[in-house]
């Protein structure tokens, strides 16, 4: 039986692994959907079939993050939630309408496909962009003055360049021809984009909120952080040159957008962590305060111990099932 | 006026109605896939793959209403119901936890290999996927059933300080009603799926497809039917005499007894008054309600009256438990009578194949109304005599839960239109496809 305080621990290890997870992976997902042309029907098709036998499983690691946060720290699932009430609502539709309209547009009728085909490209749009909003708003503590909110709204468009960004690079990674320099062309652009939110977002923060300037500029490990946000910010100058010379060879290093932009995402979301730990809600709750019954979470780590390992190996395997260039999705 | 504690529940309770329609099905539809599939590669008879291929579409759409719509469910407990994981989240936590850890993630990596990997695994591979995914559903169910099982009979915990904490886990899973609740629900789910497939089969017939693809399915799904409709009848019947011990004041509800008495009649008909506290337009069988719950002629039913303060609004639990029962009988008639005159005929008249097809959704009927009886013949308590449900709910304003109840009502309504007519308008392309026509790119999945 383990203590709580190695529970609390232990459990908002998990559920960080969790969200970190979902960012990357439905990140790609959503990133899709987003950048989807509602033009050219047959690059649409290619692009939700590189993403077709995954986004099930990738949803499901916000399903998980939600459920950890429920389960090990109730009191911060139910402040935090009721703090985004009307966002989540908003998010929660998006996903719906993202997730429906991928089988809906494959098999409704063919007049109802671009349809579909849009509301898959705005229920994404949607999505990513509330799960911006809402970290902008718990980045600020949940205020909301016309600061907060601005502020909110920077963060929602920094997460939607952020996951067109990975979305692109993923697709770089399965696709090819024209489509694939489409795709280099797009990432190009996300990663301008996201490289000022996130250089936004990391100057603003501290600013407004003094537990943060706090914490990164007066910290005696400072010297220790700093690699952080200047790994992250040269990481952004060495993408935007690999694309550069995928344009002339794309057949070279296609896998380096998509492993650098995880690598970006993995250091955002430490600065955030870095942030804000040990509290779970900014500036009122712990994650040692907030904590549910220990013998429930021990009870509970039993399957995590056995479960999560094999959740990854046969996510894995999925990966390597589907290796390699999109092909048509069927399902034969 | 609308508070927030009414308007939550409204949410709730659409939430979880839509939901469970999409799991409901699933559950047994990827038990008739994994039969599909074996049959097929045991025999490479490519009738059995055209069935396969024509319900995964179906199962495919089916699942995802059914992975988005319970999304939701999870934010809920946080943005609606605060008090519920207050109270006993030590209990619910874990129990839910499992659901994610041992059923979510295994399904839907899974389902990706079952919808898209056949060319891409061994048949060995994917068959085994097409299990996988089907023990992954049914896992679902048995987790969320125990929860929900225990917030009606619970037992292993004890209150300290006002929470819930959990002293035999064993006990919390196995609770009084759990296998009851667990059988019937599977049951359920067998009979929704074959009804639907015996619909949709039974629609492509009429619609002139005369491939063997259709034909095989309608008798597929009217052996299960067959099978499992009696069978239902003497589970719901073991479930009821379940209730009766650890829930009277819901089967007072169920049967319409507002005083204890004696000798109950089964009340085929009647209308509840809450006012007077009696039953109007009364036609009854007499001692019948004794003699089910009791075994006894003159055997005692607990009355509303027993109950003060706790008792269940009536109606809904009395015309919900009517609607079950009567829609499960007729599934037993019918589904023996069809099968018989399959047997004997080899094909259904025009007639039967029609009244099939209008009964393609019963199983929802009946499911739902089942659900409303035990889940309202609960109240007024969430946790039986542990939690109340307005002491659980939010404190958010009650504008805000009546945007999101319009917005998710609005969105729901829309998606069971758009649901159901893809569910013929892709039995309606089957019909055009020659038999055995190979798999051709216009059958692409998301192309």
């Amino acid at each position: 039986m383990l203590d709580a305080h190695s529970l609390s621990f232990i459990y908002a290890s998990l559920m960080a692994l969790a969200i970190l997870l979902y960012a990357i992976l439905d990140g790609y997902d959503l990133g899709v959907g987003i950048l989807l042309p509602t033009d050219d029907e047959a690059h649409a098709d290619t692009m939700i079939a590189s993403i077709g036998p995954f986004w099930d499983a990738n949803e499901t690691w916000l399903v998980l993050a939600v459920g950890l946060a429920l389960i090990a720290f109730p009191l911060a699932h139910s402040m935090i939630l009721q703090a985004l009430y009307l966002p989540v609502t908003v998010m929660l539709i998006g996903l719906i309408i993202r997730g429906v309209a991928f089988d809906f547009r494959a098999k409704a009728k063919t007049k109802r496909k671009s349809m579909w085909n849009k509301l898959f490209k705005i229920g994404s749009i949607i999505s990513a962009f509330m799960q911006g909003y809402m970290l902008g708003l718990y980045v600020m503590s949940f205020e909301t003055n016309v600061l907060a909110i601005t502020f909110a709204v920077l963060s929602g468009v920094g997460v939607v360049a952020a996951y067109a960004l990975i979305g692109a690079a993923w697709l770089i990674l399965k696709t090819e021809g024209k489509l694939q320099l489409d795709a280099i062309r797009w990432c190009q652009v996300s990663t301008r984009m996201a490289f000022f939110g996130v250089i936004a977002v990391s100057a603003v923060n501290p600013v407004i909120n003094h537990s943060v300037y706090e914490r990164w500029f007066t910290s005696d490990i400072f010297l220790l952080i700093l690699p952080i946000p200047v790994i992250c910010l040269a990481l952004f100058v060495l993408l935007d040159r690999i694309l550069g010379q995928l344009k002339s060879q794309p057949d070279v290093g296609v896998w380096l957008p998509f492993l650098i932009s995880s690598v970006i995402f993995v250091l955002c979301f430490f600065g955030i962590l870095y942030s804000f730990y040990p509290y779970v809600v900014p500036g009122k709750l712990t994650i040692f305060e907030a904590l549910a019954a220990p013998e429930s979470l021990n009870f509970l780590l039993y399957g995590v111990i056995v479960v999560v390992p094999t959740i990854l190996a046969y996510t894995a395997f999925s990966y390597r099932v589907f290796w390699g260039k999109v092909q048509p999705l069927s399902y034969y | 006026m609308l508070d927030t504690l009414l308007l939550s529940r409204i949410q709730f309770a659409a939430n979880i109605s839509f939901h469970i329609l999409f799991p409901t099905i699933t559950i047994a539809l990827a038990w008739f896939l994994v039969f599909f599939k074996v049959k097929y590669d045991r025999t490479q008879h490519p009738v059995w793959l055209r069935a396969y291929r024509f319900w995964v579409k179906i199962f495919a759409l089916t699942f995802a209403l059914g992975v988005v719509s319970g999304i939701t469910m999870s934010f809920q407990f946080g943005t609606n119901w605060p008090g519920f994981m207050e109270k006993v989240g030590n209990i619910a936590g874990p129990l839910l936890g499992y659901e994610v850890l041992t059923a979510f993630f295994m399904e839907a990596t899974f389902l990706g290999v079952m919808l898209f990997g056949m060319k891409r695994v061994s048949p060995k591979v994917h068959t085994l996927a097409t299990i996988i995914v089907a023990v992954g559903t049914s896992l679902s169910a048995f987790w969320i059933l125990s929860l929900n099982s225990w917030m009606q009979t619970p037992t292993g915990f004890e209150i300290r300080n006002g929470v819930v904490f959990p002293t035999d886990w064993f006990a919390v899973i196995f609770n009084p009603s759990f296998p009851y609740r667990l059988a019937h629900m599977l049951l359920a789910s067998g009979l929704t799926a074959a009804f639907l497939i015996a619909g949709v089969s039974s629609y492509r017939l009429l619609k002139g497809d005369d491939k063997k693809a259709p034909q095989l399915t309608l008798k597929v799904s009217l052996t299960v039917a067959a099978l499992l409709a009696p069978l239902q009848m003497f589970v719901g019947d073991l479930h009821g005499l379940n209730t009766f011990e650890h829930q009277p004041q819901k089967v007072a509800a169920m049967e319409g007894v507002w005083e204890t008495e004696k000798g109950a009649p089964l009340l085929l008909f009647a209308i509840p008054n809450e006012q007077t506290k009696s039953n109007d337009f009364e036609i009854a069988i007499p001692n019948m309600a004794s003699i089910i719950l009791t075994h006894e002629k003159n055997g005692e039913i607990k009355g509303l009256n027993e109950f003060p303060n706790a008792t269940p609004p009536v109606k809904p639990v009395f015309f919900g438990f009517r609607i079950m029962v009567g829609m499960g009988l007729l599934m037993i008639v019918v589904a023996l009578y069809f099968r018989f005159t399959l047997w004997r005929n080899d094909t259904l008249a025009p007639w039967q194949l029609k009244a099939l097809v209008a009964m393609s959704f019963s199983g929802w009927l009946a499911t739902l109304a089942g659900w409303y009886v035990t889940e309202i013949g609960r109240q007024p308590f969430l946790v039986t005599g542990v939690l109340r449900v307005e002491e659980a709910v939010t404190p958010v304003a009650s504008d805000n839960v009546l945007l999101s109840l319009i917005a998710y009502l609005t969105v729901y309504v829309l998606l069971l239109i758009a649901y159901i007519r893809t569910l013929f308008y892709t039995a309606d392309k089957s019909v055009e496809v020659e038999e055995y026509q190979r798999p051709s790119i216009e059958e692409n999945v998301y192309a």
